[in-house]
């Protein structure tokens, strides 16, 4: 495999700017102006103060970000954070290896567990949530219907709104709307495995789990090395989830530096832009670098070279 | 043949006793994946189903005592409904066409050829990809407000098409790059120019790359809301997304209109992944794993 890309990367042609230019002008102009432009607007607007009707009025300095740094709420939300983002990728990329595994075995009907798992991938983030609203919901909800009636529990759980179950409630939500795409991802990392590794691994003698261990798991590692980073970016940044489960809670005590961020944005009585800017660029610095030492820690180019 | 000759002379390390068991454990418990991964939308529907008063029963039964069709005819003939319905439909499709448009010649370029910059370009797609538009959407918000363009189509069809782009080029890179480069080496002798190269012969190789960049573009964009959420304040402008959780407010509990909406924006979606099933798991091999 890396010869064959390495030749072919030789035997690559040269052309020049200009022509360069004119490929891949369009994609340029919709990267730069949408979401580098956009960026940069995040930057210079977290430096300024705005009315509430979104008028800037001055310079606001470093204060939005003083101000956002030393909020109250931020260590809540910065541990909110921590706990969503390591518990969902986590238990996505464990199960998601697991349902790979199951998916890329033959069997009878397979085809119909293959499209019965797109099935939360395929649906709007919003939706998912919305629906599982009303499954958690302490009086309507089938979750603690079907709980009582099998015995696991004696009385019902307000899901959404005990401090205790909100947090875990929202995870398993994301856990089960993330774990379909991995899965896929890593089906794919798995059929990229040659069969003829695995025979010889089997003529060896090797038993099942020595054949996962020290064959399957270090061929999956690109696959499963791009899941992980995904996931983070893609969990991160999920808004729908604790947008619409968290939505009746006042205050901040279950929301994410993302929700955070919007409600200061667009939902608190301040409106205040700079400060949601300020805390925007927070956001964007956590993920690159919360991927750049994700990168560093699994030794990103040395896999790639191996 | 003859490799799996080899293989029943070889003792296996499990015996008869399993490959007869597994012809049965296999399939259920692909049954048990199966209801895990639909039991919730099973609820949806049984909710779609039946009346909205119904579904806030205390405690909820499981199946509709009254089953009836009625939120999805209330729901189709809302007025409200298809002005969602049309708005997600123009942008999806607007969004797709344009990322199409754009990322096959800039996948087809940096896959053949070198040229100064090209890291640099390449470093810029990488880099849109960890800029999801939640992150940035104070930032979008601020440019098309500045523009005049909050409540307009355009603004939601470019954001999604921006931030799209990424990865249906690095599907189509993959794609690109698998293909030798003698067959396109023949059609140049053949007296193709790059462009009637690239038309002509690679992208009919490249179709299953192409159908899976469409699908991945269209359904990102089709379920795409915080941008949206952000954006479009006018009711009449909103995507599906964003408008259906009017059916469910602090005032009015339409349950069964909000699911039976929902299950009309899934049930397209499913099966345009369901057909791609195959390709989706080809096309992330090609440009995701490699």
């Amino acid at each position: 495999m890396g010869g064959r890309s390495r030749r072919q990367r030789r035997a690559r042609g040269t052309a020049s700017v200009a022509e360069a230019l004119l490929w891949l002008g369009p994609a340029l102009v919709l990267i730069v102006g949408i979401v580098l432009y956009p960026a940069i607007t995040l930057v210079a607007t977290s430096f300024g103060t705005y009315s509430i009707t979104g008028l800037r009025k001055g310079d606001a300095g470093t204060s939005n970000y003083t101000n956002f740094l030393t909020s109250p709420d931020l260590p809540r939300v910065i541990g909110n954070t921590g706990i969503w983002v390591g518990a969902v990728v986590v238990l996505t990329v464990l199960i998601g290896l697991a349902l790979a595994q199951f998916l890329s075995k033959e069997f009878v009907g397979r085809r119909f567990v293959r499209w019965a798992v797109i099935v939360p991938w395929a649906s709007a983030l919003v939706i998912s949530s919305q629906l599982f609203k009303l499954i958690y919901d302490y009086y309507h909800g089938v979750l603690n219907q079907l709980l009582l009636s099998l015995h696991i529990i004696q009385k019902p759980i307000d899901w959404l709104g005990d401090n205790h179950f909100t947090m875990a409630s929202m995870v398993a939500v994301g856990v089960f709307v993330s774990v379909p795409f991995t899965a896929y991802l890593l089906v794919a990392g798995l059929n990229a495995i040659p069969a003829d590794v695995y025979e010889a691994a089997r003529i060896d003698g090797g038993s099942p789990w020595q054949i996962y261990r020290r064959i399957t798991l270090p061929l999956l590692r690109p696959a499963i090395l791009i899941g992980v980073v995904l996931n983070l970016i893609y969990v991160f940044n999920s808004f729908p989830v604790i947008w619409i489960l968290n939505g009746s809670n006042p205050g901040f005590g279950n929301d994410t530096l993302i929700t955070y961020m919007y409600k200061l944005a667009f939902r608190s009585a301040q409106h205040d832009v700079g400060l949601s800017a300020a805390a925007g660029v927070f956001n964007v610095l956590i993920i690159l670098i919360a991927v750049g030492v994700y990168l560093r820690l699994v030794n990103w180019r040395e896999g790639k070279e191996a | 043949m003859s490799s799996s000759a080899v293989m029943r002379t070889v003792p296996r390390s499990r015996g008869r006793g399993w490959k007869n068991a597994r012809k049965w454990v296999l399939p259920i418990g692909g049954i048990a994946v199966m209801v895990v991964f639909l039991a919730p939308y099973v609820v949806m529907l049984l909710d779609a189903l039946r009346p909205s008063g119904e579904v806030l029963a205390t405690p909820p039964a499981f199946l509709p005592k009254t089953w009836t069709v009625s939120a999805f005819v209330e729901v189709v003939s809302d007025p409200a409904f298809q002005n969602w319905l049309r708005t997600s439909l123009i942008v999806a499709v607007s969004a797709t066409i344009i990322v199409i448009l754009v990322a096959i010649p800039a996948a087809y370029f940096t896959a053949r050829f070198s040229f100064r910059g090209r890291i640099l370009f390449l470093g810029l797609v990488v880099v849109t990809q960890m800029f999801a538009p939640t992150s940035l959407v104070v930032g979008i918000y601020r440019e098309f407000y500045d523009l005049g363009l909050i409540n307009t189509y355009t603004a939601l069809i470019l954001t999604d098409a921006a931030f799209n782009i990424a990865f249906a080029l690095w599907i189509l890179q993959g794609f690109f790059s698998a293909i030798p480069k003698d067959i396109e080496e023949a059609a140049a002798l053949d007296g193709c120019g790059r462009f009637g190269t690239m038309v002509r012969i690679m992208l009919p190789l490249t179709l299953p790359g192409i159908v899976t960049a469409v699908t991945f573009t269209f359904i990102a964009a089709w379920n795409e809301y915080v941008v949206a959420l952000t954006l479009m304040q006018d009711d009449a402008l909103k995507p599906l997304t964003v408008g259906i959780s009017s059916y469910v407010t602090a005032y009015q509990q339409n349950w069964s209109q909000l699911f039976a909406a929902s299950l009309i924006a899934i049930v397209p979606v499913v099966i345009l992944f369901a057909l791609i099933e195959k390709h989706l798991v080809g096309g992330m091999t090609a440009g995701a794993v490699k």
